[in-house]
């Protein structure tokens, strides 16, 4: 329990924790006291001086201690000298606080001319005009008319670029150094600071490349003032002529909530348009953050080789089409194929685009071959077993909890579950790292378990069964330390990845840190089935989880219910393809040829491609259905963390396009499933019946919200930011079989793994190195190689190496490289970085092994000298 | 008068171990370490009232008292940051009594249970320092700073550091910042840096003369200290007497004597500088309110100038005789406080840029009598709304001279309207301007 | 490796010796990076950067807040004169003037042969000593039109000899080695 105080604000009397600031307290009662440089997120700073009120605390007896009472019979209150800034001064016991005498308004118009004394006053061209809060504090307190000679005024920079993504202008700026203290504070990228002083106090960044961070876009929403505008919305709408609509981001397994702004644009020839991305709060998923990719990728929804009409390959053109005819050739061919069809999913496609395809599969063609197209990361059963329990909020992880992460880089995979995480170790809580290289989790971390890489199955077994000596009082090597760590935590969640893991291992991994969750510690209780617990995965995207639930896998359907006869997976089909033992299959917002799964259309009669753009697979393709962008649809997602996440239509459909589930629905009326269904809410009632874990969950509980804390999005923008509020849906998460009947979860029987190799530098390979593909935020893809903003950022094929491995190869940084790995030969810009590298081993971004391959030797084959070393984009950490 | 403090002046060499041995030196610190608990020490340095020369005169036994007895880890900072226009003292002690200066840290250090202390010296006494360093290099060769010193159990390190150039790293939170690594900003205090100072950990700021009258203290006595100064400013105090006066210089004197005397008499300040007529002193460089001839009777105490609103700070006393222009005086001061304003609170980054803005055009003659108005009302709302006190500094020179000198203001000043768009009209709920 | 940590190591260690967090360090990296570079240039930020595994945006910030830290080339002799209140009383205003003629450039400026800059500083606790100033750091006190001409002189007479006496920063920080 914390401590509760009671104090009294302008006549309110309240109880709030101990240690809320005062206009924290002010807020819950819906009092407004102004802020600028206060922010409920952050660490308070007193800086800004707008928030000044007069605070007095009850007189007390020195001898007795008691408090003095006045002559009414009421505590005596002492207001001291003078005010106080509401946003560092704590509550106390019978404090009184007056926000709204003459003194306070007095020091409020009087801060504000001084603020203004400085600031441009170009409101009618300003980004944040119409949703200021400075604009908005000076029609309520500020002075009619400048006295500050205007010649005087400041003449900085109106354009001042930070990075590639954030534009500064300088004459804006109020110094109240919250962009700073996000970066510091929040994200740990101190890559903005204030220089000079004084007058002259000025935003800057040295980092390389400028505003080296992937959470740049948070600060622009926090900016009390235009300083801090994203380049591509930079005077491009005025927020009074937008429309905010909600939406979920697809990008990582995260799944933050966000707002589309869109309006019409006249160069898009009056179509409404996606004009920004930004947060929208959901305290249990995103807070009021996000990262970059999630908020700039959005422009491929308007790029112009978008899909618009459906296309058949006639005399071996693919020529335009009516949906009549393509889909009745889809239709017919695939019936055609019964015996031989298979089809294969992206993971990003809704819960009903997937539940209407293993339909269509299952039901329509009687056939049991689906699977995502891009499998990485097993464990779906055991986290449907032990996954983060019901109820979970990272934000309530801290002191006494502990968190595990085995096989990724989260801070690249999941930024904002990084960013939770981080905040979570900030409140006190300890951190266990098993990986095969460093990340920007290890400053973090209590202990790091490091391991040979592809050992991460047999280092998380060690683990286990050290935890399982440690439950004796044993605490010898580091191993049990971590160990006692773990079980002995209040709570324990842990993450993994599959980074140098292959699908089958990710699989066994998972296993592990079940059996390792299900560990009862000395009091008899583990970790499952308790709120703020749990398995998670860190799926490459959301909906990776929905691909799962709704059974896009060959085993299993809907709801994880066992299938006798299991179909072809992903691996078999791939092969299936090329050998001619598969006569058709179709392809959903995947592209497996693009991202060398396989190698064309093989010995396939039929290929279907249901997609945006015209990828590689589509262009081999003898049927492309044009589909739309998430933003011009509806559906759910739901995220790592279970939680089953609605989206909402947000510009018009794109030329003829038609949302996946549509078109899976047309089809399986052509099958004979019966009538299409006529809303996507309708699919989605017909999940709730087929998935146990979604039962009772429908579009109208989907968008049920409630009041969230802290309260942004109010008329007083300086508050929280200009994040949104969450009008339109909080989401709902699933609850795991430990959830519901903790003792019938059961530990899984493992095979202990024989002859593991050790913890601690891998054997030297010789000639070679041994190589691992690792996850980057910015890597090419689909979606983001149409995003006109950060496809400049796109991390190109390259090879990260420790310099100590990279001399003796004689390979400088930017040299181009030509590897030899897994059967391949790749050539790639060499990256040399001591702190991220690891001897012996080499990191391959933003390039694939084959499948089912995920760590091979890498030979050296050439090196092609650069004059002047190359620009090799930055991962940051 | 045989100095307590700027002992140098009459013992050659002072600065080295030896001869600071020789004169009685280390046996405050060696009396700690063998008679008294670091209790028994805190309560010595209350009884004698040592307050701090820093400029608050806060009682540097109840400032160590505030340091939690059962915290891990502890540190003392000597503030060598003298950095106020017309403070020139401690530079004299550093350069010519270090080890008083060590010693009385050491001592503070032991009251406290501090492992460590650092002084952090403004960047440009790098070339003042080197006495210092040499003495702490003594000091640790002879077992007087380090591990288990002098053969107690008492182990406390010892380094100096080194600012950059900036005011306001004087002020004690700025310092600790600065010390950290960051840029020399003050912190909103709650927490004081005794609950959380320097790397979040309580710690103790001292000014180099408060410390160098401890070793004093301890070997003589609290009464004997007492008898020094008067009943609430006890002990002796360095005065940095400079500006329009025949000697200028650091002098020590018991509190209590008058300022007239510090400024004509012989044994100080001789007198103003050819002997013309005096007109006004800054009794605490440019932060604190200007006097004039009827304050000169006062006692130089922590209040003496109380009825006259100013107060005698770190006591840098700046003459000024009757022939200086105090409109310019007072720009000077207020490009100061322009120029160091760390820029961290609204008001005083503001304040002092738009302060010294109309300053200026009043003195070149380009201001109006509005901007006079404009000039009291900007520095009164800064007043009570800035994060420290340099803001707070910044608008005494305005304030006081408006009232002793305004109509030197109104000299300058045109009776035309502004003809740069400056609107200086004082807002309504003010009061009636000054004029 | 930086020239800042090939060139004295000692120094460095030594210095990061006296605290319990590597960033303390840096106003004293800054120091001695600035003798080294000249002035803070983008190699001497990254220099103490990296020493100190901070990002450079860190050291640009320091570099800009504190006014001893140089972000434009300056002279090889900095003189530094106090120009603040209770020298000018003495005429510090004037004697700065009079420095600024003789070496026939603007206050903030620096002499074409690149060896002087002159600048106008704030109070240097030497009032009593007005007018005065500090010339790479060191104090040069009770100045008039003569002694300013011998210290000019006696500066190009070093500069041209190439002999010259340990910089206030490398004598100062030389005790962090022990
Ligand atoms: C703007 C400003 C500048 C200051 N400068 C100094 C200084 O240079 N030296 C100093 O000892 N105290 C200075 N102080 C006072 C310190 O904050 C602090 O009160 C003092 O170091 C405490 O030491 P004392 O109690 O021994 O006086 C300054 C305060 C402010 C607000
Ligand atoms: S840019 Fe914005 S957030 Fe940053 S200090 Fe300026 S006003 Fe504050
Ligand atoms: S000072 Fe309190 S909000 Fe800025």
């Amino acid at each position: 329990m914390t401590d509760l105080v009671t104090l009294t604000i302008d006549g309110i009397e309240l109880t709030v924790p101990k240690g809320t600031y005062v206009v924290d307290a002010a807020k819950r009662v819906n009092i407004d006291i102004p802020v600028f440089c206060h922010h409920p997120k952050m660490e308070p700073v007193g800086m800004c001086r707008m928030c000044l009120v007069e605070i007095g605390t009850p007189v007390r007896d020195r001898s007795t201690g008691e408090v003095v009472l006045n002559e009414e019979g009421a505590p005596q209150i002492n207001f001291g000298k003078g005010l106080q800034t509401g946003c560092t001064v704590p509550v106390s016991e019978g404090m009184v606080v007056r926000t709204n005498t003459d003194v306070v308004t007095d020091a409020r118009d009087d801060i504000l001319e001084f603020l203004l004394t400085s600031h441009p006053l170009d409101c009618p061209i300003c980004d944040k005009g119409g949703e200021c809060p400075l604009q908005n504090l000076t029609m309520r307190h500020g002075p009619g008319a400048s006295r500050m000679d205007f010649t005087n005024k400041a003449q900085l920079a109106k354009h001042y670029p930070l990075g590639q993504l954030i534009v500064l202008d300088r004459e804006r700026c109020i110094q109240c150094a919250r962009c700073i203290r996000f970066q510091d504070e929040i994200v740990d990228d101190p890559v903005l600071a204030f220089h000079n002083r004084g007058r002259y106090l000025q935003i800057v960044t040295n980092s390389e490349p400028g505003f080296d961070s992937i959470f740049s876009g948070n600060t622009t929403d926090i900016c009390p003032v235009g300083a801090l505008t994203t380049t591509d919305f930079r005077f491009a709408a005025r927020p009074w002529e937008m429309t905010p609509v909600a939406s979920i981001c697809t990008h990582c397994p995260v799944g933050c909530n966000t707002t589309l702004s869109t309006r019409p644009e006249a160069a898009a020839g009056g179509r409404t348009v996606i004009k920004r991305v930004m947060p929208r709060q959901n305290e249990m998923v995103n807070e009021i953050w996000m990262c970059d990719k999630g908020r700039f990728v959005h422009h491929y929804a308007d790029a112009p080789d978008r899909l618009t009409q459906p296309l058949v390959r006639k005399n071996g053109e693919l020529v335009e089409s009516s949906w009549d005819e393509a889909l009745e050739l889809v239709a017919r061919r695939l019936q055609e194929h019964k015996d031989s069809v298979a089809g294969l999913s992206g993971d990003r496609l809704s819960n009903e685009d997937m539940f209407l395809f293993q339909r269509l599969f299952r039901e329509g063609l009687d056939s049991p071959n689906i699977d995502q197209a891009q499998a990485r990361l097993g464990g779906g059963d055991v986290v449907a077993q032990v996954g983060l329990s019901h109820g979970s909020n990272l934000a309530g992880l801290g002191k006494g909890d502990a968190i595990l992460v085995v096989a990724s880089d989260m801070h690249q995979e999941a930024p904002v579950w990084w960013l939770r995480v981080k905040q979570a170790i900030d409140r006190g809580a300890q951190l266990v790292l098993l990986n095969a290289r460093p990340t920007r989790l290890d400053k973090f971390a209590t202990h790091i378990l490091p391991y040979a890489p592809g050992g991460a199955v047999e280092q998380t077994h060690r683990l286990l069964n050290a935890a399982r000596v440690a439950l004796d009082g044993e605490e010898a090597d580091p191993l049990q330390a971590a160990s006692v760590t773990l079980v002995q935590a209040r709570h324990l969640v842990a993450f993994y990845g599959g980074e140098g893991l292959t699908l089958d291992q990710t699989e066994a991994l998972a296993r592990v840190l079940a059996n390792l969750l299900l560990l009862k510690n000395d009091e008899g209780v583990n970790h499952a089935g308790r709120a703020n617990n749990g398995l998670v995965a860190i799926w490459p995207h959301n909906n990776t989880q929905g691909a799962w639930d709704m059974g896009i896998r060959p085993d299993a359907g809907p709801g994880y219910q066992p299938l006798d006869e299991p179909g072809m997976d992903a691996a078999q089909i791939y092969d299936a393809v090329s050998s001619g033992n598969l006569r058709a299959l179709y392809v959903m917002g995947a592209d497996p040829i693009g991202d060398e799964l396989m190698a064309d259309r093989g010995q396939l009669d039929f290929l279907v491609v249901q997609e945006l753009f015209l990828t590689a697979t589509a262009r081999e393709a003898d049927v492309v259905l044009p589909a739309r962008s998430w933003a011009e649809r509806e559906g759910t997602f739901t995220t790592g963390e279970r939680r089953v996440q609605r989206f909402y239509p947000a510009i018009p459909v794109v030329g003829e396009s038609l949302s996946d589930w549509q078109i899976l629905a047309r089809l399986g009326e052509q099958l004979g499933l019966g009538k299409p269904p006529y809303a996507a809410g309708l699919v989605f009632r017909d999940i709730a019946q087929a998935v146990p874990q979604y039962e009772g969950m429908s579009f109208r509980e989907l968008a049920r919200v409630e009041e969230q804390w802290p309260r942004v999005g109010d008329d007083d923008l300086y508050y929280g930011g200009t994040s949104y509020d969450n009008k339109s849906g909080i989401g709902l998460q699933w609850p795991s079989a430990a959830d519901n009947t903790d003792a019938s979860v059961e530990m899984y029987e493992l095979t202990p793994p024989a002859g593991a190799p050790a913890a601690g530098t891998p054997e030297p390979p010789g000639e070679s190195l041994m190589a691992i593909p690792i996850t980057v935020l910015y890597r090419s893809g689909t979606l983001i190689d149409h995003s006109k903003v950060l496809s400049t950022r796109i991390i190109p094929p390259s090879l990260l190496l420790h310099p100590a491995d990279a001399a003796r190869y004689d390979v400088q940084h930017g040299d181009m490289v030509t590897v030899e790995v897994a059967g391949r030969s790749v050539r790639l810009a060499a990256y040399l970085d001591a702190d991220n590298g690891v001897r012996e081993l080499a990191l391959l971004r933003g390039a694939l092994l084959p499948p089912g391959v995920a760590i091979a030797p890498l030979q050296i084959v050439d090196v092609e000298k650069q004059a002047a070393p190359v620009e090799v984009q930055t991962v940051p950490g | 008068m045989a100095h307590i403090l700027l002992r140098h002046r009459e013992i050659d060499e002072l600065h080295k171990l030896d001869v600071y041995t020789d004169h009685g030196g280390y046996e405050g610190l060696k009396i700690c370490l063998q008679n008294h608990t670091p209790e028994a020490v805190i309560e010595l340095v209350k009884t004698a009232n040592i307050r701090g020369r820093g400029g608050a005169g806060f009682p540097a036994g109840i400032k160590w008292s505030f340091i939690p007895k059962d915290a891990e880890q502890t540190y003392v900072v000597i503030n060598a940051d003298e950095s106020e226009t017309g403070t020139f003292k401690d530079r004299e002690l550093l350069e010519g009594n270090p080890h008083q200066v060590i010693e009385g840290a050491l001592i503070a250090a032991y009251a406290v249970r501090a492992q460590l202390i650092y002084c952090y010296f403004r960047g440009e006494f790098m070339d003042s320092a080197y006495n210092f360093e040499q003495a702490l290099k003594d000091a640790y060769a002879n077992n007087l700073v380090g591990e288990n010193i002098l053969g107690s159990d008492f182990t406390c390190h010892f380094y100096s550091s080194y600012g950059a150039g900036a005011y306001i790293c004087g002020e004690e939170t700025a310092l600790l910042a600065s010390l950290a690594g960051d840029i020399g900003q003050p912190w909103s205090k709650p927490p004081f840096p005794a609950q959380a100072g320097l790397y979040g950990k309580p710690t103790v700021v001292n000014n180099v003369e408060t410390l160098a009258n401890v070793p004093p203290v301890i070997v003589n006595g609290a009464e004997w200290y007492l008898e020094i100064g008067t009943g609430d400013s006890p002990g002796p105090k360095i005065v940095c007497l400079s500006g329009h006066v025949k000697r200028p210089g650091n002098y020590e004197v018991p509190m209590g004597i008058t300022y007239r005397e510090l400024i004509f008499g012989e044994e100080y300040g001789g007198g103003i500088l050819g002997d013309k007529g005096f007109k006004a002193l800054l009794p605490s460089g440019g932060s604190g309110p200007v006097v004039t001839e009827n304050a000169l009777d006062a006692p130089l105490t922590f209040d003496g100038l109380k009825p006259f609103d100013s107060l005698m700070g770190s006591a840098s006393c700046i003459v000024m005789d009757e022939d200086t222009d105090m409109v310019w005086a007072t720009l000077k001061m207020i490009k100061f406080f322009e120029h160091e304003s760390c820029g961290k609170c609204t008001p005083c980054r503001e304040g002092t840029f738009w302060l010294e803005r109309v300053l200026e055009d009043v003195y070149r003659g380009r201001g109006t009598q509005k901007d006079i108005a404009l000039l009291e009302n900007v520095a009164k709302n800064m007043q009570g709304r800035c994060l420290c006190a340099l803001g707070e500094f910044a608008t005494s020179p305005i304030l006081s001279t408006l009232i002793h000198f305004l109509d030197e203001y109104k000299a300058k000043v045109t009776v035309a309207p502004s003809t740069n768009g400056a609107d200086g009209s004082t807002r309504q709920r003010e009061a009636a301007p000054v004029a | 490796m930086g020239r800042l940590r090939q060139k004295h190591s000692d120094i460095i260690d030594g210095v990061l010796a006296r605290y319990p967090e590597k960033k303390s360090a840096i106003l004293a990296l800054m120091h001695l990076a600035q003798e080294e570079y000249g002035y803070m240039n983008q190699e001497a930020m990254q220099d103490v950067a990296d020493i100190l595994g901070v990002d450079s945006t860190h050291v640009l910030s320091l570099a800009g807040f504190y006014s001893l830290y140089y972000e434009q080339p300056v002279g090889k002799y900095v003189l530094e004169i106090c120009t603040d209140l209770a020298c000018a009383l003495r005429g510090a205003d004037e004697f700065a003037e009079t420095a600024c003629r003789k070496l026939g450039i603007e206050m903030d400026g620096t002499t074409e042969d690149g060896l002087f800059t002159v600048k106008g500083v704030m109070c240097l606790a030497a009032c009593d000593r007005a007018p005065m100033l500090q010339c790479n750091l060191k104090y040069v006190e009770d100045l008039d039109e003569a002694k300013f001409d011998a210290l000019i002189e006696r500066l190009r007479q070093e500069a041209a000899s190439g002999e010259e006496e340990p910089s206030v920063v490398h004598r100062i920080l030389a005790y962090a080695k022990d």
